[in-house]
């Protein structure tokens, strides 16, 4: 009895120090290895591929942001402030894009609140951009998967030249032509989905105002 | 009357026609009436719960005849009556199958009735006379006793002759009723209990002990008493019974599943629905396979010591098969006459038939029909030859002939004994012998050579006149058989005493795989064992008590009922024909007996599928109208698709009894276009056959009132 | 190009790059299985760890090293996320709950990476790098280990050792899975995904919003829990985040390493057994139902009319990303629901009737296509255990395999196996069911709640992970629960397994003739197909019927 049990006691006291000999391999000299060759060899995107303006970095070009006007009291975001390009839907905190609570609204495809929450945001964004309700592209009423997306359609972001170049008194080909700029195609061709990166371009909108 | 089939004598020469298939027994329609008190006599739980399967049916059913009678409706009773009859149905199948073992069992203890024997005291030695011998009943003898047995009387129990000689009739046993000779000494000697001598008195010693005789054994295995699972029907049951589990589980999770969906589920329903999906139809087959399976051999004149040695039959890599009486007919017959140059061929064939006249050996016949038939020498009578002196064939002389009168002498036999006799009567044999003899050797065949004396005047003159060339003649049909064996993947082996060269011809001529030369048992073995290593399953025949060891080794030994007790003990199976080509018979039931088994375990599965169309928008689509688009066999109402289905399935049992007991089609080929006929019938047919029955099914029950 | 040629050149490139890795991976497993020779490093970790490494082991010595090695780390794991705020870069976390530390800890040793927990918030750099990281890869080792311990029990003959534990063990971590994952782990970073050990980092957003930036050492987890098919994100997002996923091409990267091992495993497979035509009717079972369940979720997903989310916004983009796609996104779920990674590029609550319940089932066929980094070909060669049992009756002999008898044990582990899992599946689904507390995790009302849970325990059973993640799960119940199921939804198959493998490495083989039915031919790719196919459906037909199909069919 006791020697088995000290037997299975050496067991497991072997397995243990395998578990530690695998941690420090694995666990603590690999990620430090590859941090240590990242750092070195690709700051830019190991460390988020942040956007600076002037000083301090105002966004990473990975992850999507709000740009709403000032909340109102009670509420966890302000409404979309016309003179910047919209991004999508988000799920990611109360208020939307929070990278501390990444996530998907998980709703069924048949969710009623999720159709009524479709419909919703298509009349609202239509009246928005000024545009016919059924011109709406679908990324524009859905929300994304991390609720990060920095993404649109292209569809999307031109439906909105409109509405940003009068908000900020710019010609709207202008715009336009900013927006054709930042549209990216398919990987390589065929890999993913055409799309225009919000804060890229509202980054380099910023940037047109100044001119 | 069933037991006819198994009395059917089996002939023995040439090949049985080889129809492909192995047939079996008809249902007799009235069988089923008269098991049907064993069946019922089976729905004791005690018995049910070997059966997994169908002890869940059997519970099921209970589980539904409570409910049937807390919350009668026309629907509750006739999906309880329905499980009932399901239970019944499978017990029947194991009865009727039983049933036909019984049948045979009852012919067989006729022939066991209380015998008396007599017996000598134990001091008794062959030889010895006048000694006393004491009336005891059979089932007093003991291992080792000797009794005396004359004409008329039954033998009393297995044993050895140890002296005299006695035709004996063993119809009770075999069903031939052509007597066979029993001889003390040699590989004749086994007499079994309960046949009956003919003539003459013979000693026989007892070689088993009492209620393990022979027919005991062959009553309790036809009776299906001794049988036990198979391995291969265990390892089947495992999986039917997992198969089961799954589906008692998916069906009892399926009520909360149910119930959140607001369509909770009645009793009587969700028994229904574990019932169709279990693997019902060949858990209630099952048994009733093996026991046919056995049974079939039974029908063969074969007796399986166990169902594993069925079973092996059908995994059998390797065939040893002795030569004569399986590959070749028993017996050489002349082909040829080859003369000596200056004797014309007439001459030879001449003097070849006058020296055989008297030779009543089949070879010695064959010599003169082909004298008659090639060179129309007509077959005369030894009474035409009024002088002539016949001079028979001894184990010194090596030779056989006749002297015609004084002046005449012809003799055939081995070469070198016909040419010693040549020189001693003064000749030289010619230099043209030597070739000649070697020629014949060398394909396979056996030379005698025929020599001649001549006196006139006092000086004699003996000469050689020619050569008859002896052959084996291999079996009409058996090269097909041995193709076909190929092409099952068996490897044929011959064995036979002859030389190596001899061998050779005849392996290449009958289309063996390989050959066993100047077999001696030991090398047989040494074969056997070499085969085993490799892994392969070894079959072979074998009577003599030189077999024993051999046929104790291989996996399928098949001794024959002419041999020797010990050569029986040593078998797993006994061919009460005592015909060698058996062997093939016996592996092809093998095979037969597993593919049953897997064509009704795919088919069993391949029906739930219809099943599920038909209960799961029956349970459903009251809450969820969308799932009545899996309807698509449009059943009248929700009750009258769950009965239906359970109708199809307890009538498919029944509709698959005959297949069970006869085992499905066989026809030897390889096993790949074999699992393609089979996946075809069974996979594809167990998948479509269910939707069209149940469907038939429902058009009549809907009219049943309670079931719309 | 149009979004359909691009979609099928994305899946064709796919299925190229696999191809070209078949055989060189493949065969270098084989090597890595079956080469007498140690490094000098593997003899290093022998010494330090105090095991041997250089006798084989009988299966129950195999089971027991395995066995103290998992519940050592259960323990590791757990201690880990209690005390995480007292080590270095906890990042201002808290010391996990008990239930959850408990649920997480069973979750990584078992390599289905469930997720309770939200990883930006919960966890502390060091407990996901240095725990959870290191379960990514040893769990994946330990999958592959036991299915070269099968193999071993069909190339072996009449021994009781089906090889070394510790061996398999440390030689899949440092001379497949460590090489691989480091340079994959560069390229991510190459591509986007960040590597760095900053903590929130706070910033001024250009609207003048103001947003926290989150880092960590998320390329080198990534690259392992895609090859691992382990599947837990750094982030709850997992890989629909962008740092972890940053682009089209590291989405595609991350398909292709989630697919390979366990689509060139069937190579070693063949490799070791002496025929590779074996290992192609494996791969060819494997990729007939990735392929076919690739276009059934596609096409759910581009008829977005099919349901009413779908047809109000015109497209199936909820829960997806604008980078990704549809194609992209589909792919993703197919493959991750058909290994046992788990890990996600969109979220399937929200996919299509057809579409999601497609990915339940994909998990129910038992992880097997290709399945997770050895389990699934252990999954697979059960199964085509079980095809060669019925179809080798159909022939007419006692059931063979690579010349290896299935007789009463034989079919009595094999059994048990194709028994767990759904077991694991029904009861914890029943039960959940059946208590009107949990069912109340349900995010989605009707049938689509139900598929939740459905999908939580046919994930955690088959150790996938995935989920429908609306079902919010983090309560003591689930936790618990989940976290038992995952623990016997890895073990006791792994011991039925090996103890096959010991039945098996017993044997004399059988040698091959004519009459033997033949694994490699189209006939018996086919039949496994259809088997599994049927086995599965039978199984799970009618808790399908009332989820998915139900919803499906309105």
């Amino acid at each position: 009895m006791a020697g088995s049990l000290t037997r299975l006691l050496r067991h497991h006291l072997a397995a243990l120090r395998m578990l530690l000999v695998f941690t420090v391999i694995t666990g603590i000299a690999y990620p430090l290895v590859v941090t240590g060759i990242a750092q070195a060899v690709f700051p830019h995107q190991a460390n988020g591929s942040l956007v600076k303006d002037g000083g301090g970095p105002v966004a990473s070009s990975l992850i999507g942001q709000r740009f709403n006007l000032p909340s109102q009291k009670g509420q966890p975001s302000g409404s979309p402030d016309p003179k910047w390009f919209q991004p999508r839907p988000s799920a990611a905190g109360p208020a939307g894009y929070d990278p501390k609570s990444s996530g998907a609204s998980n709703l069924g495809p048949n969710n009623a609140g999720l159709v009524k929450a479709v419909r919703d945001r298509r009349t609202a964004v239509a009246a928005f951009d000024r545009v016919p309700p059924s011109s709406v592209p679908p990324d524009a009423l859905t929300a994304s998967g991390s609720g990060l997306d920095p993404d649109i359609s292209p569809a999307y972001a031109y439906e909105q030249v409109n509405r940003v170049a009068k908000a900020r008194s710019l010609d709207p080909a202008a715009v336009r032509k900013l927006v054709a700029e930042h549209v990216q195609g398919r990987t390589l061709g065929f890999l993913g989905q055409g799309r225009v990166n919000v804060i890229v371009l509202n980054h380099d909108l910023a940037a047109l105002k100044r001119r | 009357m069933p037991t006819a089939a198994a009395h059917r004598p089996v002939s023995k020469d040439p090949l049985p026609p080889s129809t492909h298939r192995v047939s079996g027994g008809m249902l007799d329609p009235r069988q089923l009436a008269t098991s049907l008190p064993d069946a019922l006599r089976k729905l004791d739980p005690r018995v049910m719960v070997r059966n997994p399967v169908m002890f869940v049916v059997e519970v099921g059913a209970v589980l539904t005849t409570l409910s049937a009678i807390k919350d009668p409706s026309v629907f509750a009773w006739v999906i309880t009556v329905w499980l009932w009859l399901t239970v019944v149905f499978a017990n029947l199948s194991e009865a009727v199958a039983e049933g036909r073992g019984k049948a045979q069992a009852e012919t067989l203890r006729r022939a066991k009735t209380a015998t008396m024997a007599r017996r000598l005291p134990a001091d008794w030695r062959p030889g010895a006379t006048g000694l006393s011998e004491a009336e005891v009943a059979a089932t007093e003898l003991r291992l080792g006793d000797h009794v005396v047995v004359e004409a008329g009387q039954i033998i009393p129990g297995d044993g050895d002759v140890v002296e005299g000689v006695a035709s004996v009739d063993e119809s009770a046993i075999t069903g031939e009723s052509a007597p066979v000779i029993r001889e003390s000494g040699g590989d004749r000697s086994a007499v079994t209990g309960g046949t009956k001598v003919l003539s003459d008195r013979i000693v026989v010693r007892i070689t088993s002990k009492p209620g393990e005789t022979f027919i005991d054994r062959m009553i309790a295995l036809v009776e299906g008493a001794a049988r036990q699972k198979t391995p291969n029907e265990i390892a089947l049951n495992i999986l039917l019974a997992s198969l089961t589990i799954i589906f008692l589980v998916a069906v009892v999770t399926l009520q909360p599943f149910a119930i959140f969906a607001g369509a909770e589920q009645s009793i009587v329903i969700l028994v229904a629905l574990v019932v169709a999906l279990i693997p019902t139809t060949i858990g209630a087959l099952l048994s009733a396979i093996g026991i046919a399976g056995m049974d079939r051999l039974v029908q063969r004149n074969v007796l399986a010591m166990s169902g594993r040695a069925v079973e092996a039959a059908g995994d059998v890599n390797t065939l040893l098969l002795d030569k004569t009486g399986t590959i070749t007919l028993g017996n050489r017959q002349a082909a040829e006459f080859l003369p000596v140059s200056g004797v014309p061929v007439e001459g030879l064939a001449d003097a070849a038939q006058l020296s055989s006249l008297a030779d009543e050996t089949p070879e010695g016949r064959s010599i003169v029909v082909l004298a008659k038939e090639r060179y129309a020498l007509r077959g005369r009578t030894e009474g035409e030859l009024a002088h002539a002196e016949f001079v028979p064939f001894t184990a010194q002389t090596r030779m056989s002939g006749v002297d015609l009168d004084t002046s005449r002498s012809l003799r055939k036999g081995a070469a070198t004994a016909v040419m010693r006799w040549v020189r001693e009567h003064g000749g030289h044999p010619t230099e043209e012998v030597g070739p000649i003899v070697d020629g014949i050797s060398a394909s396979g065949g056996t030379p005698l050579v025929v020599g001649e004396v001549t006196r006139q005047e006092g000086t004699s003159t003996a000469r050689i006149l020619g050569v008859i060339h002896l052959k084996d003649v291999v079996k009409q049909g058996i090269r097909e058989r041995f193709d076909e064996l190929r092409r099952m993947g068996i490897k044929t082996v011959m064995i036979t005493g002859d030389n190596p060269l001899t061998a050779a011809a005849i392996a290449e001529e009958a289309g063996v795989d390989d050959f066993l030369a100047e077999a001696t048992p030991e090398d047989k073995m040494a074969l056997i064992k070499r085969e085993q290593s490799g892994g392969k399953l070894v079959a072979m025949t074998g009577d003599g008590t030189n077999d024993a060891p051999a046929l104790a080794q291989a996996d399928v030994g098949v001794a024959m009922n002419t041999g020797t007790s010990a050569a029986k003990e040593a078998g797993n199976m006994v061919d009460l024909d005592s015909n060698p080509t058996k062997l093939i018979e016996i592996v092809e039931i093998g095979k037969q007996l597993l593919i049953t088994r897997g064509a009704l375990t795919t088919f069993s599965i391949a029906n739930d599928v219809a099943k599920y169309f038909a209960i799961i928008p029956a349970m459903f689509a009251s809450v969820y109208p969308g799932l009545h688009r899996l309807n698509i066999m449009g059943l009248h109402s929700p009750t009258s698709a769950i009965s239906s289905a359970i109708i199809f399935n307890a009538l498919i049992i029944i509709a698959l009894i005959p297949l069970a007991l006869r085992g499905v089609r066989y026809r030897p080929s390889s096993a790949s276009s074999l699992l393609n006929r089979n996946i075809v019938l069974y996979g594809f047919g167990g998948l479509v056959l269910p939707f069209i029955g149940i469907k038939l099914i429902d058009l009549l029950v809907q009219f049943v009132p309670g079931l719309h | 190009m149009n979004e359909t040629l691009a979609g099928w050149l994305q899946i064709l490139a796919l299925v190229g790059a696999l191809a070209l890795s078949f055989r060189p991976l493949g065969d270098y497993l084989a090597h890595v299985l079956t080469c007498p020779r140690h490094w000098r490093v593997e003899r290093l970790v022998y010494r330090v760890g105090g095991v041997r490494g250089d006798a084989d082991q009988p299966w129950p010595a195999y089971l027991r090293g395995l066995l103290a090695f998992s519940a050592v780390s259960v323990l590791f794991l757990y201690a880990f996320q209690r005390l995480q705020n007292h080590l270095l870069l906890s990042v201002g976390t808290k010391p996990v709950a008990p239930d959850l530390a408990f649920n997480t800890a069973a979750s990584f040793v078992t390599n289905t990476n469930w997720q309770s927990y939200s990883g930006e918030s919960a966890m502390g750099h060091l407990v996901q790098m240095a725990g959870l990281a290191v379960q990514n890869f040893v769990s994946a080792a330990v999958g592959i280990a036991v299915v070269a311990a099968l193999i071993r029990g069909f190339t072996r003959k009449k021994t009781d050792r089906v090889g070394n534990f510790w061996v398999d063990l440390t030689r899949i971590v440092l001379r497949v899975l460590l090489p691989i994952s480091f340079v994959m782990a560069i390229v991510l970073v190459a591509g986007g995904t960040i590597q760095n050990f900053h903590g929130i980092q706070s910033i001024t957003t250009i609207a003048g919003d103001h947003q926290s930036i989150t880092g960590g050492p998320v390329a080198s987890q990534e690259a392992i829990k895609e090859l691992g098919t382990n599947g837990g994100g750094f982030y709850n997002a997992n890989s629909t985040h962008p740092f972890e996923n940053p682009n089209p091409f590291t989405n595609w990267l991350e398909i292709y390493l989630l697919l390979v091992i366990g689509f060139s495993l069937p190579r070693t497979f063949g490799r070791m057994v002496g025929d590779n035509r074996q290992g192609y009717a494996i791969v060819a079972v494997m990729g007939l139902v990735w392929a076919a369940s690739v276009a059934i979720v596609t096409a759910n997903e581009l008829h977005s009319v099919s349901s009413s989310a779908g047809h109000a916004a015109g497209g199936m983009m909820e829960g997806k990303e604008q980078r990704f796609g549809i194609w992209a996104s589909a792919l993703f779920a197919v493959s991750t629901t058909l290994t046992s990674c788990g890990a996600v590029n969109s979220f399937h609550d929200s996919y299509t009737p057809g579409g999601g319940g497609m990915t339940i089932f994909n998990m129910m066929l038992g992880e097997i296509a290709p399945g997770g980094t050895g389990s699934g070909l252990y999954g697979i060669l059960i199964l085509a255990i079980v095809t060669v049992f019925v179809a080798g009756l159909m022939v007419g002999r006692t059931p063979e395999y690579l010349g290896k008898k299935l007789g009463a044990r034989e079919m009595k582990f094999a059994s048990l196996y194709i028994l767990t899992t759904p077991g694991l599946v029904l009861v914890g689904a029943g039960l959940a069911m059946a208590l009107p507390g949990e069912r109340a995790a349900m995010l989605n009302s009707g049938q689509h709640g139900f598929s939740e849970v459905l999908y939580a325990f046919t994930s955690a059973a088959n150790n996938n992970g995935s989920a429908f993640a609306g079902l919010s799960a983090n309560t003591a119940w689930y936790n618990t629960a989940l976290g038992l199921v995952m623990i016997l939804g890895r073990f006791l198959p792994m011991v039925f397994v090996l103890a096959l493998s010991g039945s098996l490495a017993r044997q004399q083989p059988v040698p091959v003739t004519a009459g033997t039915l033949p694994t490699h031919r189209p006939q018996f790719v086919g039949l496994l197909t259809g088997v599994l196919l049927i086995v599965v459906g039978l199984t799970y037909f009618p808790a399908l019927a009332l989820g998915p199909l139900a919803e499906g069919l309105r």
